[in-house]
């Protein structure tokens, strides 16, 4: 099936992925730095974070799940009544994932 | 003992004499078997000619009785009166769709719809008669044989919202029969179905699932789409990555 | 064969509100369902802003996950979990809508599929808590 004229399936492929990422480490995730690490269960220096291949694990943890939100918000806020904008939508939501992308690889990077 | 009665308060609408739908109440008798098609025949019959509305199989093979019983889509045939007694029960033309008379909608969008996704086998070479059928194994069937089972009754069409915010999205069923053709192995015409992977195709869909959810059939069109999805994608991908070699 | 199409003039149509997801208890999950995405890119952000106190000196990333231990911070990442738990129960949910896995001939029934999800979710989460215990600093 020929979809030249559409960029879509990107997005949705990056939706896709954010959403497996998400759906499986996402919840562990929010327990260690939400809850364990603040109220004192664990206690953790941040040294683990300079490891080369936890950096990757984190760019895959922290990027895709913002293309995950980008697709859906975007959706989102068309549905709800803000089609007039959508140009502007698809901006702020995807421009916003690719700023994500760019500034995650940043701060991993200075670390 | 006076017989039981049911109230249903139906949907009016007669643009010649006036701009805007009404409701109109009707008491009915109460019978254990009776479904809300049943009462609406009863009110044509016994109290009030002048209602219009679809019905013909009344047992669920049509598609024709569909409309919104206490706001959901139902088969008229199939919403028994005796789960809702002793409620009142609101009977209104199925949603997403602009109402020509009473319960009666326009289907157009719909009917043109089906036809866009050429629901017919379609073949890069046809073979002559002589040579006999296409021949497909009973396992090849049950691929797509819940995608042949819808009956253009619309409950889905009602049921989704992205539908009602977007009438130009080709929608649940039209979508659903597409799929059934793409991945019937007799078929070759995947890339003539184009419409389908393009914007107000399958892209408009965020997977509510409403649609699979009221469809009386079982059709889970839904499932189609998101499948068509994934199919979509993984051909895009292929051509982007490696664009040698396309099937 | 031509079509009657009925008198554009004469239809009545209904229009849909913005407040459509309010209508209909599974319209209201489904908007929930999108809304987790929001709180599970909020947390990410949080996330990376912990992270990125390791440029600050060893004391500030400390200092912020004090931070994170007021009512306030307790109260989001609260919220949080249980969109994101909503997000995952409904993301397999849909995987195993959309999935069609074999054991031969044999389609899985979606049940199995989901509790294979839930399974290995399980799994999963255990074995980054232990790495984790195993290799933080």
């Amino acid at each position: 099936m020929s979809t030249e004229k559409t960029s879509e399936p990107l997005w949705w492929g990056l939706f896709s992925a954010g959403g497996v990422v998400a759906a499986f480490l996402v919840p562990i995730h929010i327990i260690l730095v939400g809850f364990a690490v603040p109220l004192g269960w664990i206690t953790d220096s941040g040294a683990l974070y300079r490891v080369w291949w936890v950096k990757l694990y984190l760019f895959v943890l922290i990027v895709l799940p913002l293309y995950h939100w980008a697709h859906r918000f975007y959706f989102t806020l068309n549905d709800t009544g803000l089609k007039p904008i959508s140009k502007l939508l698809a901006v702020l939501c995807y421009g916003g994932a690719i700023v994500g992308t760019i500034v995650t690889a940043w701060v991993l990077l200075q670390i | 003992m006076a017989e039981p009665t049911i109230t249903l308060n139906v949907t009016r609408y007669r643009p010649e004499q006036e701009r805007a739908p009404t409701t109109q109440a009707y008491t009915v008798p109460f019978k254990q078997d009776w479904v809300v098609l049943d009462a609406l025949n009863h009110i044509k019959d016994q109290i009030d000619g002048t209602l219009s509305y679809r019905w013909s199989c009344r047992m669920g093979v049509c598609g024709s009785c569909g409309m919104m019983v206490n706001g959901v889509p139902k088969l008229t045939c199939a919403a028994f009166l005796r789960d809702y007694y002793p409620q009142a029960i609101l009977v209104e033309p199925l949603v997403n769709f602009p109402i020509i008379r009473d319960l009666v909608i326009d289907m157009s969008d719909f009917m043109d719809k089906l036809k866009i996704v050429k629901p017919w086998i379609i073949r890069k070479e046809e073979k002559p008669v002589s040579e006999g059928e296409y021949l497909q194994t009973p396992a090849q069937l049950e691929e797509f044989h819940q995608f042949t089972q819808c009956i253009n009754c619309m409950l889905c069409y009602a049921a989704c919202p992205v539908y009602g915010l977007e009438p130009k999205f080709l929608g649940p069923a039209a979508i659903a029969l597409g799929y059934r053709y793409n991945i019937d192995s007799r078929d070759q015409g995947k890339d003539q179905r184009e419409i389908i992977g393009n914007h107000d195709g399958i892209w408009d869909c965020t997977f509510v699932g409403e649609c699979s959810v009221v469809c009386p059939k079982h059709v889970d069109p839904a499932a189609a789409i998101q499948r068509s999805k994934v199919d979509t994608t993984k051909n895009w991908f292929q051509s982007i990555l490696m664009p040698w070699g396309q099937r | 064969m031509s079509v009657t199409r009925p008198e554009p003039s004469k239809l009545y149509h209904r229009k849909m509100p913005a407040t459509w997801w309010l209508k209909k208890q599974s319209y209201f999950l489904f908007m929930l369902r999108e809304l987790s995405s929001v709180f599970i890119a909020i947390f990410l952000i949080v996330y990376l802003c912990q992270i990125y106190q390791l440029t600050q000196g060893p004391q500030a990333y400390i200092a912020f996950a004090r931070k994170l231990s007021s009512t306030g911070w307790i109260l989001f990442h609260l919220v949080a979990l249980l969109f994101a738990l909503y997000h995952s129960v409904t993301w397999f949910q849909s995987s195993a809508v959309v999935l069609q896995l074999r054991i031969g001939e044999r389609l899985i029934p979606r049940p199995i599929v989901m509790a294979l999800h839930v399974g290995a979710w399980a799994m999963i989460s255990l074995a980054v808590l232990i790495l984790f215990l195993a290799l933080k600093g």
